[in-house]
């Protein structure tokens, strides 16, 4: 996929997923405060990339993860 | 001392009504809340008979992420919680000021551990479950739930004991009571009504296959009865001390007079009479009351062979030649299993408050085996100020209330 594709396909989840307005997922917005993530709905993200995607992200990635743009560019270097 | 024990809110949610108003007028109309689902069929169930539960919308009350954490069965439970804590007008100060506690009857998570696994083996990866899929999975699901989104800071405890399971929330509760241990506690029963939770059961060939008349499928203590229908949603009762309740000026509703219990020790699946039997009895000793002075038996009856025709030998043993009134509620609901317990009991209070007995759905003629209880077949308006209700289990567990009017 490429990065728009991505980007839209993201953010098209996310909003359904965690029932946010799709207007929000601004590339430069901070994730976990745009979606209130705690340590348990993190796991949601994680999952929700994994099943879509098919990319694992390592705990020890998950600080790289901070700007939406992060979350594209993520998924976009590590898809199959 | 022993303290009296008495009920101050109640809240259902069930395939017939989701308000108490509701579920009162569809018990003296008689009305069943079962249906074909074409769902199951496709799915390859041998009985596609359920009952029709709503589903429950928590999007004005709680947020996604709190969502997350709640399985099908917690949702009908939370949603049947507020209704109770309204009518008890136990509200988020009171509660957050005094310890309340909280005994839940819950069996099963079939749904949510099959979604979050079935992810798990897809992805080969344990994230893809998701944060919230061990709360969701696990049998406590309901109380850990409840107790974090109302502040309940006593008791904290799941019952699973079948088909008991809500009839024994509440005899614990009344334990507890009554012994001191706790003010008042929030008990109930929920039963997850998605079709993974009992297509094993399905499988064992236990349920109706009148699939062309749903709404005559469950017929308890019926000559013709030829197996279950599975139902589902939640029931939730405030139960307090009577000066507790005095104390708060809470609605006090009725009292609860006494628990009995027994297990069978015997077979998994197959009743005897003896475990019932003993069940009654010791809820009567318990309780100081005599067979005499109860005016309706909400059987556990769920419109199997063996079970409905164990359970009538088993009154008739204790009640004797007194011709109790006898229906059960799941010729109209289906078998609301860990939920049963609880809502036969708010059915049966709606009954006292309003003077009728709501008949026995399908009950047209008695086999050999139920002809010794007095089946009520048509709705009768009736004054009665004390019931027992019975409800049992697979492995044998046995559960009896008597809950009575308030004698100030």
């Amino acid at each position: 996929m490429t990065r728009e594709e991505i980007t839209q396909r993201v953010n098209a989840i996310i909003a359904e997923e965690f029932e946010v307005d799709e207007s929000l997922l601004m590339p430069d917005a901070n994730v976990k405060e745009t979606l209130q993530l705690d340590s348990l709905n993190l796991v949601d993200l994680v999952a929700l990339v994994q099943y879509n995607f098919q990319v694992t992200i390592p705990v020890q990635d998950l600080p790289k993860i901070q700007r939406f743009d992060d979350l594209y560019e993520y998924i976009l270097v590590h898809q199959a | 001392m022993k303290r009296r024990v008495v009920i101050t809110g109640m809240g259902i949610w069930s395939c017939l009504g989701t308000s108490l108003e509701a579920v009162r007028d569809a018990l003296y109309q008689g009305r069943s809340g079962i249906i074909f689902s074409p769902e199951r069929k496709k799915a390859g169930f041998r009985s596609a008979l359920c009952a029709d539960v709503p589903k429950a919308d928590l999007k004005p009350y709680l947020d996604r992420n709190t969502r997350q954490l709640m399985p099908e069965e917690a949702q009908y439970a939370y949603m049947a919680t507020r209704q109770a804590l309204s009518q008890a007008r136990l509200d988020q100060d009171y509660i957050d000021c005094h310890e309340v506690g909280l005994i839940y009857g819950n069996d099963s998570v079939a749904e949510a551990t099959m979604t979050a696994l079935d992810r798990f083996r897809q992805t080969g990866s344990t994230a893809a479950c998701g944060g919230g899929a061990i709360f969701k999975s696990m049998n406590s699901t309901v109380t850990m739930n409840l107790a974090c989104l109302f502040h309940l800071r006593g008791i904290n405890l799941t019952a699973s004991a079948a088909c008991a399971s809500g009839s024994q929330s509440i005899g614990l509760a009344w334990m507890l009571i009554r012994n001191g241990l706790q003010d008042c506690i929030v008990c109930g029963g929920a039963q997850e009504a998605n079709m993974y939770s009992v297509a094993a059961f399905d499988g064992l060939m236990a349920f109706s296959t009148r699939e062309d008349a749903p709404q005559r499928a469950s017929r308890p203590f019926d000559r013709d009865r030829d197996g279950l229908v599975p139902g589902g949603g939640a029931a939730t009762l405030v139960v307090e001390s009577y000066e507790h309740a005095v104390r708060r000026g809470a609605p006090i509703l009725a009292e609860i007079i006494g628990w009995g219990f027994s297990g069978n020790g015997d077979h998994i699946s197959t009743p005897n009479i003896s475990g019932p039997a003993r069940s009654l009895e010791l809820c009567f000793l318990n309780s100081g009351v005599s067979p005499h002075d109860i005016g309706y038996v909400n059987a556990h009856a769920t419109s199997t062979r063996a079970g409905d025709g164990r359970e009538a030998e088993a009154i008739h043993q204790v009640f004797g030649s007194y011709l109790v009134p006898v229906t059960s509620t799941k010729g109209q609901t289906g078998h609301e299993m860990w939920m049963a317990g609880a809502s036969e009991a708010i059915y049966s209070i709606l009954m006292m408050q309003n003077d009728f007995i709501a008949g026995s759905l399908n009950f047209d003629h008695p086999d050999e085996h139920t002809a010794c209880v007095n089946v009520i077949p048509e709705t009768t308006d009736t004054h009665f100020d004390m019931f027992l209700s019975n409800s049992f289990g697979f492995g044998g567990t046995n559960s009896t209330l008597i809950i009575g009017k308030v004698k100030k």
